[in-house]
């Protein structure tokens, strides 16, 4: 007999229905809990983050004014600011959250492949929450080193956390590490291995596109992350000196000799680089589906966008050294890096040409996600052109290290992908939950949230401009900051104390609309893709019901002519309409 | 446009076939999930050991203090005579053995003489454990013998006995867990637990176990013969 595994299985009860609430909702099998239990996890962390971020400014804003904060606090909360939202909110919600609830849906499966694996990562991932958690209360506090966490300092004494902060941050990193493989191995041979009759690579949407990409970067990243956390830790515990050069430390040798800091910095950027577009790539994609469907239209250039998901993803290998330009590297390092770093800036642009011809003449939908994902076309738009400044090296030396930094990365990598998020779970809440999260609290979530944000981060290009420092606890006073500093920092703190209040509306929008929402239906947003034609609003276990979905076209069939609604579901077959798909893929031949 | 069937996707030439054959439906590669999967999985772990040997390898040149002689370091006398690197050319001499053994192990796997099977895969795994009972002699002699440790020796550079433990043990959890791994999956054939799934596993148990000897090749070729 041949053996067929679970996610290709006709017979729903092939799987492991669970019996019990404890093996439904806590130790479950099923993508979609997981899922759940991956998203509500990040953004309980997240919300910390941000709260830590609203310490921050309350600190930059009114110097003197809070007492409890001193500056080893303040070099926490950036610390802990920075890497919660980078690793455990961001890379654990697209991939862990969004990854795993769309995959199997997306590509017509009944699960990941290796269900309990899965269930494995998200467990792991929740112990590497806590143990990050924990270093708050360790004897020194968590760790001050900068979400960089460079050598030496972050293991010298001086550096807030240097005792015991620095290490659960690493043994954590280590953990999470372990999740995201678990989960990842998942994801990707879930995408290429256990797709539905039909569902060939080219007809994948471009969400699962992203993820898919992502998830391989992330699988060949993270190794560099864990190799050096491994070392930093023996550097910490056992003495040795794999990044510690013979230093002083408070008058006094301590103890090592002939280790190379630059090292650390090219292992952690060798991940750090590929990271952001762990964040990006699967942010590109939802946006890419978010426009299509509220457009009404088929995404712009499907294969093109295919593409420079790859391309962008490979070469994301190659630029890691153009966050060490001022490292004393090499300088001939500079100039390669530099060219390759610009490089990337071709698909990127071909990726937001692209988007904004999707709008072109659609028929568009202003709904809430459409708006967080017009949104998104602006700020990233904006973070990814003050990356051309920050790519180049001589433009980049005088730069390093300012706000103009931080407002550059916080606009492409903080806000970009933050909008998608906020894009994708105004659009997918209702096929997770099967009520619609409520407009008006949306729109205002939205408005408040984009004008917000460009009021916290343009002004920071002009600091940047003016030569302020990051990571400072207090700027004093200098010559080169005028009193204007101060003024646009209160400014700034009272823009993101507003921003962050309405992101409290939004959480009870979640909550409210779980109750009150709107019923959805199976498909509210009239789209094509196969995750809204399951047969259960919310999808039961097994996704599918009795038969598992055959695809005939692509996701992106809005506005056929011929047709007489103006989007055609990818599982139904063809009945002598144009097609779409065959167009988008030879776009010379004649139609 | 309807779906392309393989006869089809064979037909396209060149890059459009490349991608028509990558891009079919269902399943990209023609094998099993877990196959696939582990595949994926030993790349990711390529990265890691890659990452391993070029900290390794950069930490080397980055010392002031000279680095110890392997060929020195790792002699044992034997007889009266002094002999380079005997013990680790044994041990590499048994981890490739054991690389032997599984290749027949899955051959007979695909037949179907279970017998055999576990024969063959107790064989790799016992081999797999004298080599790490060879490491574990070695790290002894070592840290007993000639004070090495990962903060310093009296050889020279401290890098040394920090490089040293930190791969040669990774390396050696590695060839552990392979040990156990296979271990278990002898015992599940053994059961006849695989009839009705197929013998696919134990070509995936052997799919680590190569990795894990390729591995040794590179850090015996980096570690003790530069």
């Amino acid at each position: 007999m041949v053996y067929t595994p679970i996610a290709d299985s006709d017979d729903p009860h092939a799987l492991h229905d669970p019996q019990s609430f404890i093996s439904k909702y806590v130790w479950s099998q099923d993508h979609k809990v997981i899922a759940i239990q991956y998203a509500l996890t990040a953004l309980s962390v997240g919300l910390l983050a941000l709260v830590l971020s609203g310490m921050m400014r309350l600190q930059l804003a009114f110097p003197e004014s809070f007492t409890f904060i001193n500056p080893s606090n303040y070099l926490q909360f950036v610390t802990m600011h920075g890497m919660i939202m980078v690793i455990y909110l961001l890379t654990a919600l697209f991939l862990g959250g969004f990854g795993n609830y769309l995959i199997p849906l997306m590509c017509g499966t009944r699960d990941m492949v290796f269900p309990y694996l899965n269930m494995l990562s998200y467990w792991v991932y929740l112990l590497s929450v806590l143990i990050l958690l924990a270093s708050f209360f360790v004897p020194g506090g968590a760790t001050g080193a900068g979400w960089t966490l460079y050598p030496p300092q972050a293991i010298m004494p001086g550096t807030p956390g240097a005792d015991y902060g620095i290490l659960l941050m690493l043994i954590s990193l280590g953990v999470f590490i372990i999740a995201f493989t678990m989960g990842g191995l998942n994801y990707v041979t879930t995408v290429l291995q256990a797709r539905c009759k039909g569902m060939s690579m080219m007809r994948m949407p471009l969400t699962v596109w992203g993820i898919f990409t992502a998830t391989i970067l992330g699988l060949l990243a993270f190794p560099a992350l864990l190799v050096s956390a491994i070392m930093m830790t023996l550097d910490k515990t056992l003495g040795t000196s794999f990044f510690m050069p013979a230093v002083l430390s408070m008058g006094a040798d301590a103890g090592y000799t002939g280790g190379s800091p630059i090292l650390f910095q090219h292992l952690f950027w060798f991940f750090g680089h590929p990271e952001v577009y762990i964040v990006a790539l699967p942010a590109f994609g939802m946006v890419s589906d978010v426009l299509s469907v509220h457009a009404r239209k088929a995404i712009f250039g499907y294969r093109m966008m295919v593409w420079a998901i790859v391309a962008i993803g490979a070469l994301s290998f190659v630029v890691w050294a153009h966050h060490m330009y001022v490292s004393g590297m090499n300088p001939y390092f500079g100039f390669f890096f530099a060219t390759t770093t610009l490089i990337i800036a071709i698909p990127t642009a071909i990726k937001v040409y692209n988007w904004v011809l999707t709008l072109w003449r659609g028929n568009i939908r202003f709904t809430v996600p459409m708006l967080f994902a017009i949104g998104f076309i602006f700020t990233f738009t904006h973070g990814g052109l003050t990356g051309l400044f920050l790519g180049n090296v001589t433009v980049d030396l005088p730069l390093s290290d300012t706000y103009f930094v931080v407002g550059h990365f916080h606009m492409v990598m903080g806000v970009s992908p933050v909008l998608v998020l906020f894009a994708a779970i105004y659009h997918w809440f209702p096929k997770v939950t099967g009520r619609l999260l409520n407009t008006t609290m949306g729109k205002w979530h939205f408005w408040l949230t984009f004008l917000g944000t460009y009021s916290i981060y343009l002004p920071m290009h002009y600091l940047g401009f003016l030569g302020v420092p990051r990571r400072y606890f207090a700027n004093g006073t200098s010559d080169f900051m005028p009193d204007s500093v101060q003024t646009i920092n209160i400014s700034i703190t009272v823009a993101a104390l507003i921003v962050a209040v309405v992101q409290l509306l939004f959480l009870f929008n979640l909550f409210w609309s779980l109750k009150h929402g709107e019923k959805a239906g199976s498909n509210p947003w009239e789209a094509a893709s196969l995750e809204w034609q399951t047969p259960d609003t919310p999808p039961k276990h097994g996704n599918w019901g009795a038969e598992l979905p055959v695809c005939h076209r692509w996701a992106y069939d809005y506005s056929v002519p011929g047709h007489a609604t103006d989007f055609i579901p990818q599982n139904e077959p063809h009945n002598g309409e144009d097609s779409l798909e065959e167009m988008s893929a030879h776009p010379e031949e004649d139609h | 446009m309807s779906m392309p069937t393989p006869e089809q996707a064979i037909l396209k030439s060149g890059s459009e076939g490349a991608v028509a054959d990558w891009a079919s439906d269902r399943e990209t590669f023609h094998v099993p999930w877990g196959k696939a999967m582990m595949w994926i999985f030993l790349l990711s772990d390529t990265f890691i050991f890659s990452c391993f040997l070029i900290g390794y390898m950069t930490v080397r040149i980055s010392t002031p203090v000279p680095w110890p002689i392997p060929s020195e370091v790792f002699a044992l006398t034997i007889a009266g005579n002094s002999i380079p690197l005997v013990l680790i050319a044994i041990m590499t001499f048994i981890l490739i053995t054991s690389s032997g053994t599984m290749a027949m192990a899955v051959n007979f796997a695909y037949r179907g003489d279970r017998k055999k099977v576990v024969w063959l895969m107790a064989a790799t795994a016992l081999l797999g454990a004298s080599f790490v009972g060879m490491q574990a002699f070695e790290w002894t002699k070592l840290i007993v013998e000639e004070g090495v440790r990962p903060w310093s020796n009296p050889m020279g550079a401290a890098q040394f006995g920090a490089a040293f433990f930190m791969i040669t043990g990774f390396h050696g959890l590695h060839v552990t867990a392979g040990v156990i791994y296979l271990s278990i999956v002898a015992r599940k054939v053994h059961r006849g637990d695989y009839e009705k799934k197929g013998y696919a596993i134990v070509e995936i148990a052997g799919l680590y176990w190569h990795f894990v000897d390729l591995v040794w090749v590179f850090i015996f070729a980096f570690f003790y013969l530069w």
